[in-house]
C-alpha cells in the first residue's frame, strides 16, 4: 500500500445530506494512468462522489491526490467534464470567450489576448473542434459541447480527470471519437481519469479498472475481473448478459 | 468641478446645459449609466434581476433605520442594511432550502413592509417617499465624486475578476473545478450590487432602479455574440439612454429617472425585434 503509485487515495468516505447518508465508508484508489470506470445504478451515489472530489460538498473521511512524483498535491487541478451541463443558452458568449477565461486573467469582456486565442484554438483542435472558437456557446451541438468542456478540463493539465456520463448527449460516432482521444491522454500524459457511465460497453471497452457503487464500493478492480463479478452480474445482470453475447 | 461646468458649457451649448443642476445630473448620469451597464450584464447572466429588485426595496428599511438613529445622512444606514440584507439572503439561497424566488420574495416583501412601518411610525412616510422615484437633479458635486470612485472601483474589479465572476455564472461545479472559490465569488459580486443599488437609490429611486440595472443588458443580449458586444451594448445603451433621457426630460417637464427607463424599455423592444428577425443563433 504504501509503494502505490497512486494518483487519488479516497478513504472512508461518508456524505450524509438532510434524508440521510447518501454515501459511506468509500475507500477507492485511482492510479496514474488508468481509466476508472465508476459504475452503478441511479441514486447509487455516483455524483455525489464526483462532487465530493471537487470539493463542493461537505463530506468525512479523507481524499488525497498525488502527482505522478509521488508528492502530495493540496489543491489539486481536477478536470471536470460534467454531465449534460445545464446553463443558459441565451448568454451571450463564444467558446474563445469561455476558454480564454480560464487560460488568463485578462478580463474577456475587454476582448482576448491573441495568443491565448491561439493557444484555445490549439486545445480545441487536440479534442477534434474545429472551428468552434467563435460559436456561441449556446448554439453547439451536444458533440461540439463535450469537447469543448473537455478542451477546457484540461487546461492546465489536469492532477485528475472527472468524466461524468460525458457522451451522454453525444451521437455515436462523436462517442468513439471522444473515448479514442479520452484514451490518447491517458496514455500521453499518464493522466488518471474517474469515468461514470451507464453504459457497460462503454466501460469495458475503455476503462481499464472499474468499481461498482452502491452507496459504497461493492466490488473493485480491474474491469475484466469486475465485470464477471456476481455483485455485478447482479445488479447489471440482464444488461450485461446482452453486452457480452 | 469647475473645469468639468466649462467643459460642458463649450461642448454642449444647449439650452439644458445652462443650469447648474442640470450639468450635475449629466456628470451623474455619465457615471451611473456605464455601472448600471457594467454590473447589469451579470446580473441578468445570473438571473439575479428579481434579487436587485429586493435590494432596492430594501433600501426603506435602510432609511428608516437611518431616522430612527438621528443621523442626517442615510447612506451609511442604507448602505450596511443592504449588505446585511444581500448576504442573508444569498446565504439563505445557497443552503438550497427553497426556491430562489420565493426566498427573494419573502426578503423583499419585509424590506419594503419593515421600512413603510418605521418610517410611517417615526413621523410619517410622505417625506421619504421622495426615494421611491427618486430625483437625479438634486445630485451635488461631493455625491458625483463618490459616483466616480464608485465606478472606478467597480470597472477595477471587473478587469481583476470577471473572467471568475464568468464561469461561476456558467457552472458553479466547472468553475470548482478550476479551485475558483466559488462563495466567496458569489458573495463579492452581491455586494458591489448591494453597494451600486445603494448609492444611486436616492437619484434613480427605488420603483425604477432595477430597470436601470437589468433594461440596457437585457437588451444587449438580444443584439450581442460575445461577452465583449455584450459589454459593449450594455453600456452603450444604458448611457445613451441616460443621457436621451436626461435631455428628453428637460423638455418634457417629466421626471428623468422614468423618462430613461422608458426609452431604456422602448431600445429592449427594439432591439428584441431585431434579434428574432436577424435570426441571431443562426446568422451571429
Amino acid at each position: 500500500m504504501e509503494q502505490c503509485k497512486c494518483s487519488t487515495q479516497i478513504r472512508n468516505l461518508t456524505v450524509h445530506k438532510r434524508d440521510g447518508v447518501i454515501i459511506h465508508d468509500v475507500s477507492l484508489d485511482v492510479h496514474h494512468g488508468e481509466i476508472m470506470a465508476l459504475i452503478g445504478r441511479n441514486g447509487a451515489g455516483k455524483t455525489t462522489l464526483l462532487k465530493a472530489l471537487l470539493g463542493r460538498i461537505p463530506y468525512s473521511g479523507s481524499i488525497v491526490f498525488t502527482n505522478p512524483k509521488g508528492e502530495r498535491v493540496q489543491k489539486p487541478r481536477i478536470g471536470y467534464v460534467p454531465q449534460n451541463m445545464v446553463f443558459d443558452r441565451s448568454t451571450p458568449m463564444t467558446v474563445a470567450d469561455m476558454l480564454c477565461a480560464n487560460l488568463s486573467e485578462f478580463p474577456v469582456w475587454l476582448g482576448h489576448q491573441k495568443e491565448k486565442r491561439e493557444r484555445a484554438n490549439a486545445m480545441l483542435e487536440k479534442v477534434g473542434g474545429y472551428h468552434l472558437l467563435n460559436k456561441r456557446l449556446g448554439s453547439l451541438s451536444g458533440g461540439e459541447m463535450q469537447r469543448v468542456l473537455l478542451a477546457f478540463a484540461l487546461e492546465p493539465l489536469p492532477d485528475l480527470l472527472l468524466l461524468d456520463e460525458p457522451v451522454s448527449a453525444v451521437d455515436r460516432k462523436g462517442i468513439e471519437v471522444f473515448y479514442d482521444l479520452v484514451t490518447s491522454l491517458r496514455s500521453e500524459f499518464h493522466m488518471p481519469v474517474i469515468l461514470v457511465s451507464h453504459d457497460l460497453s462503454h466501460v469495458q471497452r475503455y476503462a481499464t479498472r472499474a468499481a461498482l457503487l452502491d452507496r459504497t464500493i461493492v466490488v473493485s478492480g480491474p474491469v475484466d475481473k469486475v465485470m464477471r463479478s456476481p455483485e455485478v452480474q447482479e445488479a447489471f445482470g440482464l444488461k450485461l448478459a446482452r453486452e457480452v453475447r | 468641478m469647475e473645469f468639468l461646468y466649462g467643459l460642458i458649457d463649450s461642448l454642449l451649448p444647449f439650452e439644458w446645459t445652462e443650469f447648474a443642476y442640470m450639468k450635475n445630473a449629466f456628470l451623474a448620469i455619465l457615471l451611473i449609466t456605464p455601472l448600471f451597464g457594467l454590473v447589469g450584464t451579470m446580473v441578468v447572466n445570473n438571473k439575479m434581476s428579481f434579487f436587485s429588485d429586493a435590494l432596492g426595496h430594501s433600501a426603506l428599511t435602510g432609511i428608516a433605520i437611518g431616522v430612527l438613529m438621528g443621523v442626517d445622512n442615510y447612506l451609511l444606514s442604507m448602505l450596511g442594511f443592504s449588505l446585511l440584507f444581500a448576504l442573508c439572503i444569498s446565504a439563505v439561497m445557497s443552503s438550497g432550502n427553497s426556491s430562489a424566488d420565493t426566498i427573494i420574495g419573502v426578503f423583499s416583501s419585509t424590506g419594503l413592509a419593515l421600512g413603510v412601518v418605521l418610517l410611517s411610525a417615526s413621523g410619517g412616510f410622505a417625506k421619504y417617499s421622495s426615494y421611491l422615484i427618486g430625483d437625479i437633479l438634486t445630485v451635488q458635486p461631493p455625491e458625483i465624486l463618490m459616483l466616480a470612485v464608485v465606478l472606478a472601483a467597480v470597472v477595477l474589479v471587473w478587469v481583476l475578476f470577471f473572467n471568475r465572476f464568468l464561469l461561476t455564472s456558467v457552472n458553479t461545479d466547472l468553475a470548482a473545478s478550476k479551485n475558483i472559490r466559488v462563495r466567496l465569488v458569489e458573495k463579492l459580486f452581491v455586494v458591489i450590487i448591494a453597494v451600486i443599488v445603494t448609492i444611486s437609490i436616492k437619484w434613480v429611486g427605488i420603483l425604477i432602479i432595477n430597470s436601470l440595472l437589468v433594461l440596457p443588458a437585457a437588451s444587449a443580449r438580444n443584439l450581442a455574440k460575445s461577452m465583449r458586444s455584450y459589454h459593449f451594448w450594455a453600456i452603450g445603451i444604458s448611457m445613451f439612454s441616460g443621457v436621451s433621457g436626461l435631455i428628453a426630460s428637460y423638455y418634457m417637464g417629466t421626471a428623468a429617472g422614468g423618462t430613461v427607463v422608458l426609452i431604456a424599455a422602448a431600445i429592449f423592444f427594439i432591439t428584441f425585434a431585431l434579434g428574432h428577425v436577424g435570426g441571431k443563433n443562426r446568422v451571429r
